[in-house]
């Protein structure tokens, strides 16, 4: 693994500071936020880590349900806890 | 928009790789289509060309990567197939893009997930899979200091620890639930393959000094705002751990969705294919882990042989066939050895309806979202709660 360059995103509304070739999924755990809530209010965060299991899901750039761990973190990314 | 192709490849792991390079560089036309960021699959999963060539699996990797830049395929990272719009297209889809695309072959190696087992507190941040949490890992994930419990069944928990130790990790222990009776039966087994044998016994040698015990299981996880402590079990006893991670993985099921909406038979939770690995459906292949859970090397041996096939060079497939025997036979003992028994699986369900899975038996716990929808398994923990 070889990681270059770093540059800030924003997680609920906190600026948090990763480097090149982090996941989404990666950055919410570092940031120790859950990637989604459920609706009876537990906290989740990522299981698989490859795309199929759904827990990982949260809004990234205003989109909501975007699978965490399947997307890059790129510069001024904004993820929101769903 | 559509497109079509002599030979579409769905999953490029080691496997589709395979398959994608031998029937491009016969000359046909191909698109090697897969959901993640960049080709090769969960093995070779965040390698870089560099660091790959001391790895090792990394040779294969840097190999086959070179060979599949060079072949003139299309590769298309990112797209997931969603369904098949009519016969012989699939329609697939990537961020705010869909494409129907048509094959003449279809080479199908999705590869495998992990199976997994739920018991109390396994939805807290910090519960992953063992496979899970070493993906998470590669992607940027930084366990440096993190106390991990690795926990679960299959060799890939060794495996699996030894990464994560590499990469920084406290392993407090690993718990595998299987009786060391089964597992000396493998062992036995491997004693028959000897790349495997040495491979097994690397891990363990990194690993020295680090706890592992047979017969023991998760009872459950515990924490607030994420999992801070596990509690095992023997069955007689319980003790717990406290913890920053859970790394807990029951070996691997096949991602049967695409075969199955297709409408390839299947026999024993495995797609049934003849010696050149084509399905019950004319045209369609499937290649890895569909077949049988078995790793790199019958991977990478059934790629090619689908590949040939494809190219309609059946000879050069059929050369391939003799070394196929021994690498089923290995899928077929490690099977044995890693399935769940020998502790009461929970009965009830914990999820939704399971009709679209058919290799989701009882506690596998997959599910899927909408009836047609090939990316199953979707809400597995998530199922309306």
């Amino acid at each position: 693994m070889l990681m270059n360059q770093s540059f800030s995103i924003v997680v609920n509304g906190r600026l948090l500071r990763v480097s090149e070739g982090t996941s989404v999924a990666a950055a919410m755990m570092l940031a120790n936020e859950a990637c989604r809530v459920s609706v009876r209010g537990e906290r989740r965060g990522p299981l698989c880590g490859m795309g199929i299991c759904m827990e990982c899901r949260a809004t990234v750039n205003g989109v909501k349900h975007q699978r965490t761990c399947q997307v890059m973190c790129t510069p001024a990314m904004e993820v929101v806890t769903a | 928009m559509s497109c079509g192709f002599d030979v579409v490849v769905v999953g490029a792991g080691p496997g589709g790789i395979a398959a994608a390079t031998i029937a491009a560089e016969a000359g046909l036309r191909v698109c090697l289509l897969d959901d993640n960021r960049s080709p090769g699959g969960q093995i070779w999963r965040g390698l870089h060309p560099e660091a790959a060539r001391k790895g090792p699996h990394g040779r294969d990797f840097v190999q086959w990567t070179e060979r599949l830049r060079r072949a003139e395929c299309e590769v298309w990272s990112g797209w997931q197939v969603i369904d098949c719009a009519a016969p012989g297209t699939l329609r697939t889809e990537c961020e705010d893009e869909v494409r129907d695309v048509e094959w003449r072959k279809l080479i199908v190696a999705t590869g495998a997930r992990e199976r997994f087992l739920p018991f109390p507190g396994w939805t807290l941040p910090g519960v992953a899979g063992a496979g899970g949490l070493q993906a998470l890992v590669k992607s940027g994930l930084d366990v440096r200091g993190k106390r991990i419990v690795v926990a679960g069944t299959g060799p890939l928990l060794p495996a699996i620890a030894a990464g994560l130790s590499d990469a920084g990790a406290n392993i407090i222990a690993i718990y595998e639930q299987a009786p060391m009776s089964r597992l000396l039966g493998f062992g036995v087994t491997l004693a028959g393959y000897p790349g495997k044998l040495v491979e097994g016994l690397g891990y363990f040698r990194k690993l020295r000094g680090v706890f592992y015990r047979t017969g023991s299981w998760v009872k459950r996880g515990e924490g607030s705002m994420r999992l801070e402590r596990v509690t095992i079990t023997d069955g007689r006893s319980e003790w717990s751990h406290d913890c920053d991670w859970l790394a807990c993985g029951f070996h691997l099921v096949p991602n049967l969705e695409l075969p199955a909406l297709l409408g390839c038979e299947m026999a024993d939770g495995y797609v049934s294919v003849d010696e050149l690995q084509q399905s019950s459906v004319t045209g369609v292949a499937c290649v890895g882990e569909l077949t049988g859970i078995g790793g790199l090397e019958k991977a990478l041996l059934e790629g090619k042989i689908a590949g040939w096939s494809a190219a309609g060079r059946e000879n050069e497939g059929h050369a391939l066939t003799k070394r196929m025997s021994s690498v089923r036979n290995f899928a077929r003992r490690l099977d044995r050895s890693v399935q769940p028994a020998g502790r009461p699986i929970p009965r009830q369900r914990v999820c939704g309806p399971t009709a679209a899975a058919p290799h989701a038996a009882g506690a596998t716990c997959t599910t899927s979202g909408g009836g047609r929808t090939v990316q199953a398994g979707r809400g597995a923990r998530a199922g309306g709660r």
